[in-house]
């Protein structure tokens, strides 16, 4: 399926006039700076993301052609230093622009947080200074895409389980095993790949395209994130050579820390999509008459509203205050677990009930809505299912682990 | 070649307007500031420009420090430089004034400015500013090319265009469709961090103009919808309660 994107950039030009909602004054917390990282992301998505997004996921296409224009504004690791390419901004910045990102759509969000947080940040935080000089600024500009292998067909929740392994034979590191639910797999140059080496610990490598073995065969027929791509890495005696190998980490610790970096910024992202279904909701609830009234004049859609911009304002708060731990480097990941697992779930949440204010209307791609509410299944299984970081806080309460 | 940008904030164009002072005052609490649009396209085209023939783009504005983030957001845009005349201007003629006076030692092959700024819609300044500068004026223009030492621009005029070339330097003010507005990005909004943005004083009292009082236009008043099986029933109310025919 080819769309036509200038036709339909053109057709939709200047309809999304999305304001965010700031019933805080959180706005006062951010600096002049932030907001103008903020707006031009915003400014970005109305005039590149809004107006396609829709075809792109009733067709189940990936806007290639966003990619070059999603590192010219800067959203592809926007905390990683100016030196390598990135933006050299804090993490309230980059939270700021995931919101933006997904308030366009889930799948352009994780699009970038793929790059930014489990590409680009394991190069930075445990590659050799080689391997941030060949790859980061090349991954910034969006020349070089790139994915994360850690989740495979029988371990998800329990990466320690993987299979996938890297093996020294007579010399030659060689990498087997497959990896699923990888996003941005089907046109990644490289892959940032966690396998278990030799001594049973987990390792990270880079894995090319074209590398003789490796194959990124695409998942079809999703009901979610169908403007993102997402596919399979399949390792079939694949030669890495060594200096393709992480050196600055050995363990679980290497891959859940970048997982650490991305969760944050998804639980900026959920508030974006929420905001959107919020924001959608309370235009209809205003337009669409009933009984002689506007709809919006009835205690049970106020109820709805009214609950909706409650739990937003909490999500800000929360995420405002996470981001200044993130920025003094005191954020621990239970605090993290906490807020991609209320952010997310809040935004589903909000997502179902607008779909309610939104009647009939609300299933169509007229709105918003649906395509948020799907979307967000997968943003609540993801990078930690809903019940996994529930029990990454009851450890953090109890000091007893009941993950298995 | 060396573009002076005037760029004017402006109240976003979704904010509330009220007066203050006996509705003599426009009230500027809560209002958001933005760069007034077809001052955007001014230096966006600028910027296009210099990166074409070389030289840069400065952004002056007229106003106190609470223009500053506009000014901001211009230099993250791509402009190299910024003045910040310290005053609140009060009309066209006194914002021209303070631009002339803060360039008067410097020389720029083309001053930009936006049609107009959608506060106030005078779209004086860049006409007064020629006068001042002795300059030439390409108003309203939709396309501009350098081409050697003249600029080649479209211009807008009733019911058409013309094509029109003029020897630089000139002032020339920006309409829709001369481009499409750049949008800053987050290397652009760090190296603003660190441009260079001069304040420079402009003290000449000023008071031709004193504004006696405001007035909103009237609220939109209730729609009536007519079936079209009923066009008879248009033509009654128009005759008796319009009185339009």
């Amino acid at each position: 399926m080819t769309l036509d994107f200038n036709a339909l950039k053109e057709e939709k030009k200047g309809q999304d006039t999305f304001q965010h909602p700031d019933f805080y004054a959180v706005d006062d917390l951010l600096t002049e700076e932030h907001k103008l990282i903020r707006d031009s992301v915003r400014d970005w998505v109305k005039r590149e993301i809004s107006p396609i997004i829709e075809a792109c996921c009733q067709e189940a296409v990936f806007p290639h052609h966003i990619i070059k224009g999603l590192g010219e504004v800067g959203c592809f690791g926007p905390q990683i230093p100016a030196e390598y390419g990135g933006g050299g901004l804090d993490y309230i910045s980059y939270g700021l622009a995931m919101q933006e990102l997904e308030r366009g759509d889930s799948g352009i969000r994780s699009t970038a947080s793929v790059q930014g947080s489990l590409v680009m940040y394991p190069i930075y935080k445990f590659g050799s200074e080689e391997q941030k000089r060949k790859y980061l600024p090349k991954l910034a500009t969006g020349e070089y895409m790139g994915c994360f292998g850690l989740t495979e067909p029988d371990h998800g929740s329990d990466p320690g389980g993987m299979r996938t392994t890297l093996k020294n034979i007579n010399g030659k590191y060689i990498l087997n095993g497959s990896k699923m639910w990888i996003s941005n797999a089907p046109f990644a140059d490289i892959a940032v790949v966690w396998a278990k080496a030799d001594d049973g610990k987990v390792i990270g490598v880079i894995a090319e395209r074209g590398m003789k073995g490796f194959t990124t065969p695409e998942t079809h027929n999703k009901w979610s994130l169908r403007a993102s791509a997402t596919g399979e890495l399949v390792f079939d005696n694949v030669e890495i050579p060594e200096e393709n190998i992480l050196p600055g980490v050995r363990g679980l610790k290497g891959p859940l820390t970048c997982l650490n970096s991305a969760r944050y910024g998804i639980s900026w992202g959920a508030i974006g999509a929420a905001m959107d279904c919020y924001e959608s909701a309370v235009k209809y609830s205003k337009q669409r008459h009933q009984f002689g009234k506007p709809i919006g004049s009835f205690q049970l859609q106020q109820k709805k509203l009214a609950e909706m911009l409650t739990e937003i304002t909490k999500a800000q708060l929360l995420c405002w205050r996470l981001g200044t731990l993130m920025n003094d480097g005191k954020a621990t990941p239970a605090q993290i677990s906490l807020a991609k697992r209320n952010n997310v779930a809040m935004a589903l949440n909000i997502a179902r009930e607008a779909r309610q204010i939104h009647g009939a209307m609300g299933i169509t791609g007229e709105y918003p809505i649906m395509r948020h509410m799907a979307n967000l299944e997968s943003v609540i299984t993801y990078e930690g299912t809903h019940d996994i970081h529930l029990l990454i806080l009851g450890m953090e309460i109890t000091g007893e682990n009941a993950f298995a | 070649m060396n573009i002076l940008v005037c760029v004017s904030p402006v109240p976003d164009t979704t904010t509330k307007i009220t007066f203050v002072d006996n509705n003599t005052k426009f009230n500027t609490e809560g209002v958001q500031f933005i760069i007034n649009p077809y001052d955007e396209l001014a230096l966006t085209r600028a910027l296009e420009l210099t990166e074409k023939h070389g030289g840069e783009v400065t952004v002056i504005t007229v106003g106190t420090a609470g223009t500053e983030p506009v000014i901001r957001k211009a230099l993250a845009i791509g402009a190299a430089k910024a003045i910040r005349v310290n005053c609140d201007p009060v009309d066209s003629l006194h914002t021209a004034q303070a631009i002339h006076s803060a360039i008067s030692n410097e020389s720029f092959d083309l001053i930009f400015t936006g049609r107009e700024s959608i506060d106030y819609n005078s779209g004086q300044v860049a006409g007064l500013l020629a006068e001042l500068l002795g300059m030439g004026l390409l108003n309203i223009v939709t396309s501009i090319e350098v081409e050697g030492s003249d600029v080649i621009a479209t211009r807008d005029i009733d019911g058409g265009k013309e094509k029109v070339s003029h020897p630089l330097p000139c002032v020339a003010s920006a309409q829709k469709d001369l481009c499409e507005p750049r949008i800053p990005n987050m290397r652009g909004i760090m190296q603003a961090r660190t441009k260079q943005l001069n304040v420079v004083e402009y003290a000449d009292a000023y008071n031709d103009t004193e504004y006696l009082s405001y007035d909103l236009p009237p609220a939109k008043g209730a729609v009536k919808l007519i079936d079209p099986a009923n066009a008879g029933e248009l033509i009654d109310l128009l005759r008796s309660e319009k009185k339009l025919i």
